[in-house]
């Protein structure tokens, strides 16, 4: 039986929300029941990342929604924010596959990137013609990137690029990809290039048997001797953080992302709780347990909104830290994980199959609260912040 | 073309209903949306635009929170917007709203007046018509395909029983829009960001008050229909069970 999203707001959170807020949230929402909740279950089972929603998600301008120019919406962040939390409401791989999209390709170009990189990809990006990919972890480095292996060796006007990258969201289906290497002239300073899928020596394969984010393409990239013009490098790179503050602007999109889905499987354990009947033929939420997992769930998801709001109100401002981002995303993605477990509870054994969306976004969770920095990567970022001392 | 879309927010579909003190309407603590075949008049009116030009203007009568359905209409692609603003509009029957209307609009010169079919809450279908006899226009109603012809319209209107009916029209005139006429657009985000440059107008009901009578349609009570159910055992040997369930089929519930 499907139950219909009936939308979460038990603090009159709306009413912090600006009309037009309220309008791209509404929006977007009923772009996502159309559009992607009578497919989801589906493509996740078939294990199928929606190609046919790319070119509609653009012509909504979801793509790069709060960068300006090139055909790019100029959305504040915080209405930004709401996109990604109606789109992860839908589904955490279709949310990974945006943010990926805006906030790890074209912001990296539009931040660091000349002016012709600009002209070349950033329209075309906003408008879906153009896919990019984001390659920064390996297999020998993930939560510390800095170990990277990937290489770039200038060679007369050219780069040549030599390694090995890991759980690439869209990977194979990208035509860009920023690539995050060390150069060797540099002293092994990490800078960021712009390499074209079709070059000879780059290949991508995917990692099948995924039980997690189902509906996104997740890769590993090789690169052999993969040889680009040295105008390919991001100009305004100058070291590893430069990639960090790419994850900034996802992890702000994933921390919305997290009361979206968050939403999804309260609001479905609570209809799901108030029709099915247990005991004296008395539905399971008039019970005290049921009633009190729902209590906990409604309660993290109000502080949830509060947070990623006064977070995004900050990021409008440009008074938002790193380390506001990281409590946003470790609060809000560690919160929607524990939601969609009780929910997986209450439904019982409707739990586990994909008739109710919860087991899916639970299993989507786990790799939401894995990457952009695990919970204990922005657990220590936060200690860092407080203590002063650096516990990695 | 010059096109006026008259759009009216209704609470949403599956909100749940609380009658209010008066019990003659409802608790107004719900979410609204868009009335629907308000929603498809407006998409037919922002594509009789993209087809022929000039303007699309959309209007609506009620509180503040119905800014939001001419928003999105401006997000949409409507290049203004008037809000006849205030509580007293929500109260006003059909005649009413249509004065109000006729009054806000007096200085505009429009070749089609678009409203839905009818609202999801009232559910008169009357504003439309009553409008168009106020304007002294022709109107055709429940119209299904709009085409432009020289001096006119040429509209096709939805008849029972899947019939059509075409009728040929002289403009200026009004028609009332039946839903799934077209399929229907998303805001985009940049349409949403434009909007907030485009014009819109507020007037209050002391701006139209005069034009306004006492409301000749009145609601004297809004009640939730008590549930019933009445269980009917049939007895008899099965032959005579089989030919009274023909018979209460057939009489009763009128399905065969
Ligand atoms: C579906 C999916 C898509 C992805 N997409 C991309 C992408 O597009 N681009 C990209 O570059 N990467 C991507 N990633 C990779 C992701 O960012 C990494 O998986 C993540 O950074 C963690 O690295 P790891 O898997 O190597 O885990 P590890 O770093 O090996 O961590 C394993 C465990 O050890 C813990 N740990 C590690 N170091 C410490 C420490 N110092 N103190 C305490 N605990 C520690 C971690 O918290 C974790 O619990 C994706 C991952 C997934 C699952």
């Amino acid at each position: 039986m499907a139950l219909k999203f009936r939308g979460v707001d038990f603090i009159d959170f709306d009413s912090l929300l600006s009309e037009d807020e309220i309008l791209v949230r509404d929006n977007t929402r009923k772009f996502v029941e159309e559009n992607v909740i009578p497919g989801i279950e589906q493509w996740n089972r078939d294990g199928k990342f929606p190609r046919e929603l790319i070119r509609p998600m653009g012509e909504l301008g979801f793509y790069g929604a709060n960068l300006k120019g090139y055909g790019c919406a100029e959305m504040s962040n915080v209405e930004y924010g709401l996109v990604m939390q109606e789109l992860e409401r839908g589904d955490s791989g279709l949310r990974s596959f945006v943010s990926v999209q805006s906030a790890l390709v074209m912001y990296p170009i539009y931040a660091f990137g000349s002016d012709a990189q600009k002209d070349q990809w950033l329209q075309a990006m906003a408008k879906g013609e153009k896919l990019g990919c984001f390659g920064l972890t390996e297999p020998d480095a993930g939560s510390n990137p800095g170990a990277m292996r990937t290489r770039a060796r200038k060679d007369g006007n050219e780069y040549v690029l030599n390694g090995e990258k890991m759980w690439i969201t869209s990977g194979s289906i990208a035509d860009v990809a920023v690539i995050w290497a060390k150069v060797d002239d540099e002293r092994g300073n990490v800078r960021g290039f712009l390499v074209e899928t079709d070059r000879p020596g780059f290949k991508a394969a995917d990692i099948h048997g995924k039980w997690s984010l189902r509906a996104s393409v997740t890769s590993s990239l090789s690169l052999q001797d993969v040889r680009i013009p040295a105008s390919n490098i991001l100009p305004k790179t100058e070291g590893l953080k430069n990639a960090l503050m790419c994850l900034n602007q996802a992890r702000y999109g994933i921390a919305w992302g997290g009361v979206g889905a968050a939403m999804a499987v309260y609001d479905c354990a609570l209809q799901y709780a108030q029709f099915r009947k247990q005991f004296r033929d008395q539905p399971i939420a008039s019970h005290q347990m049921v009633q009190e997992k729902l209590v906990w769930m409604i309660n993290e998801i109000s502080k949830a909104q509060l947070l990623v709001l006064h977070v995004g109100r900050l990021k409008d401002k440009n008074r938002a830290a790193h380390y506001h981002i990281s409590m946003a995303k470790r609060n809000n993605v560690g919160i929607a994980l524990e939601c969609a477990r009780m929910a997986r509870d209450i439904l019982g054994a409707n739990g586990i199959a994909d008739e109710y969306p919860v087991f899916r976004h639970m299993a989507n969770l786990e790799s939401v609260k894995t990457y952009e920095g695990t919970n204990d990567v922005h657990t220590l970022i936060i200690g860092q912040q407080i203590t002063g001392i650096d516990a990695f | 073309m010059k096109i006026l879309v008259c759009m009216k927010q209704v609470p949403q579909k599956d909100a749940p209903l609380k009658l209010n003190e008066s019990g003659r309407w409802i608790r107004e603590d719900i979410s609204y949306e868009v009335n629907e075949p308000d929603a498809y008049a407006l998409e037919e009116a922002l594509r009789q635009k993209e087809k022929h030009g000039g303007e699309v203007v959309v209007i609506t009568a009620g509180p503040g929170r119905a800014q939001q359905v001419l928003r999105e209409a401006l997000a949409k692609g409507a290049d203004r917007a008037i809000h006849l603003e205030g509580d007293e509009f929500v109260g006003l029957d059909p005649v009413n709203t249509a004065k109000a209307i006729q009054a806000a609009i007096k200085d505009d010169a429009f070749d089609l007046i678009f409203t839905g079919l009818q609202s999801d809450d009232y559910g008169f279908a009357q504003t439309g018509v009553i409008l168009s006899e106020l304007l002294n226009w022709p109107h055709a109603t429940i119209i299904m395909q709009i085409e432009k012809k020289d001096g006119g319209i040429r509209v096709k209107r939805e008849l029972e029983s899947g019939d059509f009916q075409f009728v040929e029209m002289p403009l200026p005139a009004v028609l009332t829009i039946q839903s799934g006429i077209n399929k229907l657009r998303y805001a985009t985000l940049i349409g949403i960001k434009q909007a907030k440059n485009k014009p819109l107008q507020k007037k209050a009901f002391a701006d139209v008050q005069s034009a306004i009578g006492p409301n000749l349609q009145q609601i004297q009570r809004l009640y939730i229909p008590q549930k019933t159910k009445k269980t009917e055992l049939l007895e008899g040997t099965s032959t005579e069970v089989a030919k009274k369930l023909v018979e209460k089929l057939r009489n009763d519930v009128r399905v065969l």
